[in-house]
């Protein structure tokens, strides 16, 4: 482990190699926070059935530092959105994520949370997760292997080991805002786009007229 | 059981002797039952279900038929003894329908028809809560008629031209107005729009404040939300509880959260196209829902399904009952405070099963296995070859048995266990066949109702295995009834693995992937790990389905969960949740 973090350009004494290494800030942090990964327990689909079987005996989440599945979103740095993001859910998916505490990270995990999967013509299906809260690492498949999952997740640990304290977005001195909570109307509402629907429903109206 | 009911065909003297006004033999071609007047329909099915003895009302749902402008609720009514079943039907006028409920006869109607509600717009006369169940209130619109276009409409039927045979690919927001999967009334303006969800269902059970325990003591009646996102609800399912103090007064389940519009999809698509789709209905249990789809279908098409496949596809069926199973006890147990460990124990030996089933069907969980007229591969050629076929004897003699004993020397004694399920949300058995509960939900109860007996389908009429039941209907009752089933699926394996013809075709003709099925309509149903899991399917000649209907055992066993609730404790729900064991994907559909 010394070996992982130390810095090559920096030599160390032989006699104090086994208790001393010299690293930089953003490696041991990176190395803390991607050792020690905590998900929410959270399910929507068919994919939450691999993703348990992922946290099982077989599989075991826990040679990751994953296996401290959280049941609330405060406790949780990443949240997997395993199955379908349907309109009705999605105001939770949104609320849930807003109650993350950063430093926060999302997996779309399977065809469905990345872009719609089999339901996306559906009329209740949002077309994919990431047109409301930003993704880290999608994983392809319906649903992904174990072996899928923890790839991505792997993914995910490289992502965070390329991080660099300076340009994080959690310790910019603006605050951030929460991602809006969207709204079901008639349909389902982004309310970062009413002046947008707006606009369009008008035209619409007036091409049907037309 | 089935040999000693009354067939069908006797039938249709007693009710058009009961009522010639209003009941007419239904004689489109392909169609079968009756055509009942909506005037008559309460006195009817009361006649059904008392004189007749069809006191298990199996499927609700609805048709639209835009060119005769009517909207057509179908019934599939069935007798706890067993035999074949009554399918009745009410036409209303698409304009305004409206149709007399039957909750008060059936309760187990109650949500399918507000689901019927919720996309057709029938109002259902005399429903005591006839709200929007699947999609939200306030949403625009019946999406299950014929004439709504969902926002990505692109054709009627599939393949769509774009796609096939040209192949010409573009993403679908690009179509849109919105350029995301919404739609909005004409001249919609956002701003101005009040919203109006969830007032009704808080009205519905708004709680009076007051001396809810006794009198002495002054207390509030408090109003709490479980889920849709809560470990305890095995997915997204939501459930509104007043409680005073600890104790339930009134639960009323919310979902839809995972409404992925089976149906509606599956109306687009050809009838081939539906079959990877119902893998993702009970997606613990792919392989039967494959099953229950492709009966339904063929029945239509009248094939044959050679006997090697018919071996098949009750092994891979048999083998699923026992994931099912396995997960549902294991995950009982986290719901009763156990938490994952036990779950880890009970899914160990269902990773074996998902490799048959990976190697067979070249997936672990979404098999899309079985085709009209058989099934889609034979198990690979190591496992056909007699040397090692052992590697399936030995999970089916030795492996499986030994991983349900040790279940059920862990559990079934458990001081815990017990004290927290005996006696647990009790459900008597004329109440469970009143809301049409399916599965070992019902046989916990006490009724001896398991399809493979009662109406048999498939090869099951060759095995010997029993039909499982308890008498308690309490939650440890239905754990039983589960261990026992697994104990009987894996005999019925065994004698699979032993009486399986080695050779031979697999697929009755040869595969096609756009069949034409003849018009008419067929019903379709099997005994699902969860309970009795139906497809009802009407077919207008074409390749693609005019009607695909789920009855789903998982949404028609919420039905009583209100019920069942009342009176116990907030930790006695999400046991009892536990034990009917639902899955959202089929619940929401
Ligand atoms: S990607 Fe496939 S398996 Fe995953 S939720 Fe969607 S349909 Fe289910």
């Amino acid at each position: 482990m010394i070996d992982e973090l130390s810095n090559p350009d920096i030599p160390v004494p032989d006699e104090l190699k086994a208790s001393v290494t010299i690293t930089t800030l953003d490696k041991i942090y990176n190395w803390s926070r991607r050792s020690s990964i905590w998900p929410m327990v959270f399910g929507l689909a068919c994919c939450a059935i691999e993703m348990i079987c992922t946290a099982a005996s077989r599989f075991d989440i826990s040679r990751f530092g994953m296996e401290v599945f959280r049941a609330t979103p405060r406790q949780s740095d990443l949240m997997i959105v395993s199955g379908t993001v349907t309109k009705k859910m999605v105001p939770q998916i949104v609320r849930l994520y807003n109650q993350m505490p950063e430093p926060r990270y999302v997996i779309a995990m399977g065809a469905c949370a990345s872009g719609g999967g089999p339901f996306k013509e559906g009329y209740n299906v949002v077309a994919g997760i990431d047109k409301y809260v930003p993704v880290d690492v999608y994983v392809p498949g319906c649903p992904p292997t174990p072996q899928a999952l923890l790839h991505g997740l792997i993914k995910l640990q490289e992502k965070i080991d390329s991080q660099s304290l300076r340009d994080v977005r959690w310790y910019k001195s603006e605050t951030n805002e929460p991602v809006p909570v969207p709204v079901l109307g008639p349909d389902l509402m982004d309310p970062r786009q009413y002046q947008l629907i707006k606009q369009r429903a008008l035209q619409a109206a007036a091409q049907a007229e037309a | 059981m089935s040999a000693t009911a009354p067939t069908v065909a006797a039938l249709p003297a007693n009710l058009a002797e009961h009522f010639p006004a209003g009941v007419v033999a239904d004689t489109r071609k392909g169609y079968e039952g009756y055509v009942v007047g909506a005037a008559q329909l309460l006195q009817v099915a009361g006649a059904i279900r008392d004189k007749l003895g069809y006191n298990y009302l199996s499927s609700v749902t609805g048709v639209d038929y835009p060119e005769s402008n009517q909207i057509e609720v179908v019934y599939h009514a069935y007798k706890t003894s067993g035999g074949p079943g009554l399918n009745f039907k009410v036409q209303a006028d698409r304009n305004d329908p409206v149709v007399p409920s039957l909750v008060g006869l059936y309760p187990g109607a109650e949500f399918q028809e507000r689901e019927i509600f919720d996309m057709y717009g029938v109002r259902f006369d005399g429903h005591p809560d006839l709200r929007r169940i699947l999609m939200w209130d306030g949403f625009a619109g019946y999406p299950l008629r014929k004439d709504w276009k969902e926002p990505f409409f692109e054709e009627d039927l599939k393949p769509f031209a774009s796609r096939w045979p040209g192949g010409d690919v573009r993403r679908s927001e690009e179509l849109d107005p919105f350029g995301a999967n919404v739609q909005y009334p004409p001249e919609f303006d956002p701003y101005e729009w009040t919203p109006e969800t969830e007032t009704a269902i808080y009205k519905l059970i708004q709680p009076k404040a007051g001396n809810g325990n006794g009198g002495h003591l002054k207390t509030d009646k408090l109003i709490v939300n479980i889920g849709p996102q809560h470990p305890s609800t095995h997915g997204v399912f939501r459930m509104v509880v007043v409680l005073d103090g600890e104790t339930v007064v009134d639960l009323k389940p919310v979902m839809g959260y995972l409404h992925r519009n089976h149906e509606k999809i599956g109306e687009r698509n050809t009838f081939l196209q539906n079959m990877p789709y119902t893998d993702r209905l009970d997606y613990l249990a792919s392989m039967s829902n494959n099953h229950a789809y492709a009966l339904s279908v063929e029945r239509l098409m009248g094939v044959k399904v050679p006997e090697r496949a018919e071996y098949l596809r009750v092994l891979m069926v048999e083998l699923t009952r026992i994931c099912s199973h396995m997960w549902a006890i294991g995950f009982l147990l986290n719901d009763l405070g156990a938490f994952q460990t036990p779950a880890l124990y009970a899914i160990k030996e269902r990773e074996l099963i998902l490799d048959l089933f990976e190697a067979t069907a070249g997936s672990r969980m979404m098999c899309n296995y079985m085709r009209f007229g058989g099934v889609s591969r034979d198990l690979p050629a190591a496992l056909r070859d007699e040397n090692t076929m052992d590697f399936l004897r030995d999970l089916v003699n030795n492996r499986l048995s030994y991983a349900i004993d040790e279940l059920d020397r862990f559990l079934t004694n458990s001081e815990i266990l017990r004290s927290r399920c005996i006696g647990v949300g009790v459900l008597p058995a004329e109440k469970a066949i009143a809301y049409s509960a399916a599965g070992p939900l019902l046989r916990a109860s006490g009724v001896n109702y398991d399809l493979r007996r009662a109406d048999p389908y498939s090869i099951y009429d060759r095995f010997d295995f029993n039909v499982c039941t308890r008498p308690n209907g309490d939650v440890y009752d239905r754990y039983l009834v589960r261990i026992d089933e697994m104990r009987e699926s894996v005999r019925i394996c065994q004698q699979v693995v032993a009486g399986m013809p080695t050779g031979g075709e697999i697929l009755a003709g040869k595969p096609q992937y756009n069949v034409r099925v003849p018009a008419g309509e067929s019903y379709g149903r099997v005994e699902n790990p969860k309970g009795e899991l139906g497809f009802y399917v009407v077919s207008t000649g074409k390749t693609n389905p005019w009607r695909y209907h789920v009855r789903a055992p998982s949404f028609v066993n919420l039905t009583l969960l209100g019920e069942v609730c009342k009176g116990h404790k907030i930790a006695d729900v999400v046991v009892i949740l536990g034990s009917i064991d639902i899955v959202l994907g089929e619940v929401d559909r």
